[in-house]
């Protein structure tokens, strides 16, 4: 691509975007920030706390918990969305009939609200009425996701599995829909194996539509709230409590806004610390 | 190409993994057709009793056109308004280099990591404040918060791919600059509108935290509405299946149209 | 290296193709010696990437076989067939350095290192590549990577045939020229047979000592760049090849005398008679063998343009109502208003429903 020439000017053509964008974000993190560092007895009334709800939130065993669980979520769903994404990406039909088929249905559990999905595989997994529930228990398993953690889990996963691999899919799809055929004409002609062409024609084109699903996965795995929500609500116990479950569970629940904004904005710069090293490490030697 | 030798196997994959996506939505369905007698006392794959009654119970309740609607309306000016703000910003991002554009553009996209969950209660506070309250523009402009980022990065992404020399032939050409952005780079990047479009609706239709925050009567979206049917009317799993299954019409709808886009669309982008 | 055989060769891209219309290759039938070089020259459209698919194996023909050497190929995939293939676009690994590039083929063919590298060295030393082979593939420029493609066919001992897809399509033009004669150079160093696909006249006359001119599917001449220019077989060769083109004007004909409008055309050796009463005749003669002569000698014309292209020039007039360009050499006079031309009879030829008729 040629090079950007400098322009000054360019920011008029930003500003209605950062106007719409810091009226939505900066305003409510102010408040937030606001929150974070004062008191409230209600009435309207603050006192100011200082760093006292920062302290409490990062020493809380609570905290940590709800981190650690958030971080494993994550990491789970992202170690079975993005491989398997990748691999029905490759084994799906290039064009055609049948590719626009699988392209209508795969994208089918991304326009279901959020709450209809959550709702959805509570349905689903119910082991006295549910598909899933049913059929694991008649083949004895000892399944019960209100009642098991593990269960719980496991069904959790599964529905984000269900509802966020299709995204992985299609960004691949696109990847690898732009690889002109001359490519596996010449790896065909060279000799090249099938794990010659995925290693060195099309993983090389993933790359970039990668670093943004896993971005992407990265980032909304972290905000996800109304399907746990829904499903099964933090627990049982706490088992299934990530971050934004418990946050809004301080926040609304207890009304202890002091410390749920300061767990918010700890909470936000977790991702943004995280979200910037996938960024940089992974467009890094990137020619851009 | 000549088929290679795993390849006659090769539709499995997408074929388990899309009897894996039906599952779920084949029970919802399955459920919504069925008295709420059936549902708690037999286990079957079919509905014995097939009956409508869970629709009728939806349609004949008024709130649930509204519902619809509601969300319809603040999803449409969500995704103008996200759209046409994200193209000129996209220009200068894929044209531009100007003070700032680095920082600024990393920070677009943090907004898309803010936590919904953290914003929900200063949101209803800040559009309580400005009288927005209960509309649909309050909606339609809380969900820029994650929307225009995402319209803005996709967009730039289809015009880094169109070579410059575009711009400067149509400069030469006597183009003035908004007269080519319409008539010449707009037409260019089509697909990619699309699919900015598509991504813009998808997550403003699927998002409910804040759509419900924002909301109390008159800009209800539908998703809201149907939480409230389900626990008002007690546990009644066939009316909330039926509604589920009525919420996924409009996304299968909207799937249909931009199919083309999804197949040839995405691959324009910068990927 | 190989003789190439092409027996009886129909391809259509529909299931059941219903008349000739609906195949993209109508019947190509051809013989390419070992060690030649030769040049597709067509349109576009015209099925010369369809003859080359079907020649490296990416398709299968509807009909027909092909034979390397005598060996029927004709169901073989590409591997199967050794041969190389240079492509319009440059396909390279981008991820790999030259060096890796250039063995990739032998690398996965299980050749042991020793040779790979000794080959490399050679391939990159005949190709200008040397300085680069540490550099990243996707780091170097169009005729660069052009370059890579040309050698990872080179690079490997066993092939068959090298194939060139129009190769110069994304190449500078200053640099076309330089890459042109490095294909030539080496064609005749390293003596495979090689077919390039074009449809640039100068690129098939400069490259190949044999011509395959296709025309809506149909081989319609195979020749030497002389042959082509002096005895075209058909009219679209005359009129596609040259610049600009054979001049072509309805004629009669009946006992060895060609008429337009009336007037008699000496041909050397003409065919007595039309070959049926219905067929459609045309005179065609090259603008290089049209001369001016006193008004009094030959066939009257009408001056209408004339164009200098600075070797010589291309005076445009009408003859009898026909437009018939004549070329005229740089320092040679050139009349103005009524004159008279004459057609060479050794390069005057008559085509009958547009096949050179003699």
């Amino acid at each position: 691509m040629s090079a950007k020439t400098t322009n000054q000017k360019a920011w008029l053509l930003v500003a209605p975007v950062v106007v719409l964008v810091a009226f939505n974000a900066v305003i409510p993190l102010m408040t937030v920030v606001n929150y974070s560092v004062q008191e409230t007895f209600g009435d309207n009334l603050f006192f100011f706390e200082g760093m006292k709800w920062f302290e409490e939130v990062l020493s809380s065993e609570r905290f940590h918990d709800s981190l650690l669980r958030q971080l494993q979520f994550t990491f789970i769903i992202l170690a079975i969305e993005v491989p398997l994404g990748v691999a029905i990406a490759l084994a799906m039909p290039r064009r055609g009939f049948w590719a626009s088929v699988c392209l209508v249905l795969m994208a089918m559990p991304l326009l279901i609200p959020w709450n209809v999905v959550g709702a959805m595989w509570n349905i689903f997994a119910l082991p006295d009425i549910g598909l899933l529930g049913k059929t694991l228990n008649a083949m004895g398993f000892d399944y019960n996701f209100t009642r098991q953690p593990f269960s719980a889990w496991a069904t959790l996963i599964a529905m984000d599995v269900w509802h966020w691999t299709s995204l992985v899919v299609l960004l691949s799809y696109a990847g690898l829909s732009s690889i002109p055929d001359a490519y596996y004409q010449a790896a065909r002609i060279d000799g090249a194996s099938a794990w010659a062409v995925f290693r060195y024609i099309q993983l090389p084109k993933l790359k970039h539509v990668l670093t943004i699903a896993v971005l992407l996965r990265f980032m909304d795995s972290f905000n996800i709230y109304t399907e746990p929500f829904v499903l099964t609500g933090g627990g049982p116990g706490n088992s299934t409590t990530l971050l934004s479950l418990d946050l809004v569970k301080i926040a609304l629940g207890q009304f202890d806004l002091g410390p749920a904004a300061a767990m918010s904005l700890i909470y936000f710069l977790i991702i943004l610390l995280f979200s910037w090293i996938f960024y940089t490490v992974m467009t890094r030697g990137e020619d851009r | 190409m000549a088929a290679r030798g795993n390849s006659r196997f090769k539709w499995i994959v997408p074929f388990l993994y899309i009897v894996f996506l039906m599952l779920p939505i084949y029970w919802l369905l399955n459920m919504s057709f069925k008295t709420t007698n059936e549902i708690l006392g037999t286990f079957s794959l079919v509905p014995q009793e097939f009956t409508l009654d869970n629709y009728r119970a939806i349609f004949t309740d008024p709130t649930w056109y509204s519902g619809y609607i509601n969300s319809l309306i603040y999803v449409c000016i969500n995704t103008v308004i996200s759209v046409s703000v994200a193209l000129p910003a996209a220009y200068a991002f894929s044209r531009y280099r100007f003070l700032g554009d680095k920082h600024l553009f990393f920070w677009l996209l943090t907004n898309r990591m803010a936590p919904a969950a953290v914003f929900a209660l200063p949101f209803f506070q800040l559009y309580s404040a400005l009288n927005l309250f209960d509309t649909h523009i309050a909606v339609a402009l809380a969900h820029c918060l994650f929307n225009i980022p995402l319209a803005v990065w996709i967009l730039e992404g289809f015009m880094s791919g169109v070579p410059k020399e575009l711009d400067e032939t149509a400069y030469i050409d006597g183009y003035p600059f908004w007269k080519f952005f319409g008539k010449i780079f707009l037409p260019t990047i089509a697909a990619g509108i699309g699919v900015a479009a598509f991504f813009c609706f998808m997550f403003s239709w699927v998002e409910l935290l804040l759509a419900k925050t924002l909301t109390s009567v008159d800009a209800k979206p539908i998703a809201a509405v149907m939480t409230r049917t389900a626990s008002s009317s007690g546990y009644e799993l066939g009316l909330l299946a039926a509604a589920g299954t009525l919420t996924m019409i409009p996304g299968a709808i909207v799937i249909f149209f931009v199919r083309n886009y999804i197949a040839k669309g995405f691959a324009l982008g910068r990927v | 290296m190989a003789r190439i055989e092409l027996r009886d060769l129909r391809h259509s891209y529909l299931a059941h193709p219903a008349g000739d219309a609906d195949y993209a290759l109508k019947k190509v039938d051809l013989v390419w010696e070992d060690g030649g070089a030769y040049a597709l020259l067509g349109p576009s459209g015209c099925g010369k990437t369809t003859l080359l698919n079907i020649i490296s194996g990416l398709l299968t023909p509807s009909e027909g076989s092909i034979l390397f050497d005598d060996v029927e190929v004709t169901d073989k995939s590409p591997e199967q067939r050794q041969i190389a293939q240079v492509f319009q676009f440059p396909v390279v690994y981008d991820t790999m350095t030259v060096y890796d590039n250039l063995a990739f083929p032998l690398r996965n063919r299980g050749v042991p290192e020793n040779d790979v590298d000794a080959r490399v060295r050679a391939v990159a030393d005949m190709t200008d590549l040397t300085a680069m082979l540490k550099q990243k593939a996707a780091g170097l420029t169009a005729d660069g990577k052009q370059k890579i493609s040309l050698g990872r066919g080179l690079v490997r001992e066993d092939v068959n045939v090298i194939m060139f897809d129009e190769p110069l399509t994304v190449i500078d033009p200053h640099l076309k020229w330089k890459l042109r004669s490095k294909l030539k150079e080496l064609h005749q160093r390293v003596k495979t047979t090689m077919i390039y696909v074009t449809h640039d006249q100068t690129e098939a006359l400069t490259f190949a000592d044999q011509v395959v001119v296709m025309h809506e599917g149909w081989v319609v001449q195979q020749g030497t760049p002389v042959e082509l220019f002096e005895r075209p077989r058909h009219t679209f060769v005359g009129h596609f090849i040259g610049s600009p083109g054979m001049n072509l004007m309805p004629c009669e004909l009946a006992d060895s005398v060609a008429r337009v409008a009336g007037h008699a055309i000496a041909i050397e050796d003409a065919p007595k008679t039309p070959p049926h009463g219905d067929a459609a005749l045309e005179l065609g003669v090259r603008p290089e063998f049209v001369s001016f002569v006193d008004v009094d000698e030959g066939l009257p014309v009408d001056i209408v343009a004339v164009r200098d292209t600075g070797r010589n020039h291309i005076v445009e007039t009408d003859f009898a109502g026909h437009r018939v360009r004549a070329l005229v050499p740089e320092g040679m006079p050139v009349p103005e208003g009524r004159a008279a031309i004459r057609f060479d009879p050794a390069y005057t030829r008559v085509y009958a429903d547009s096949w050179l008729f003699e």
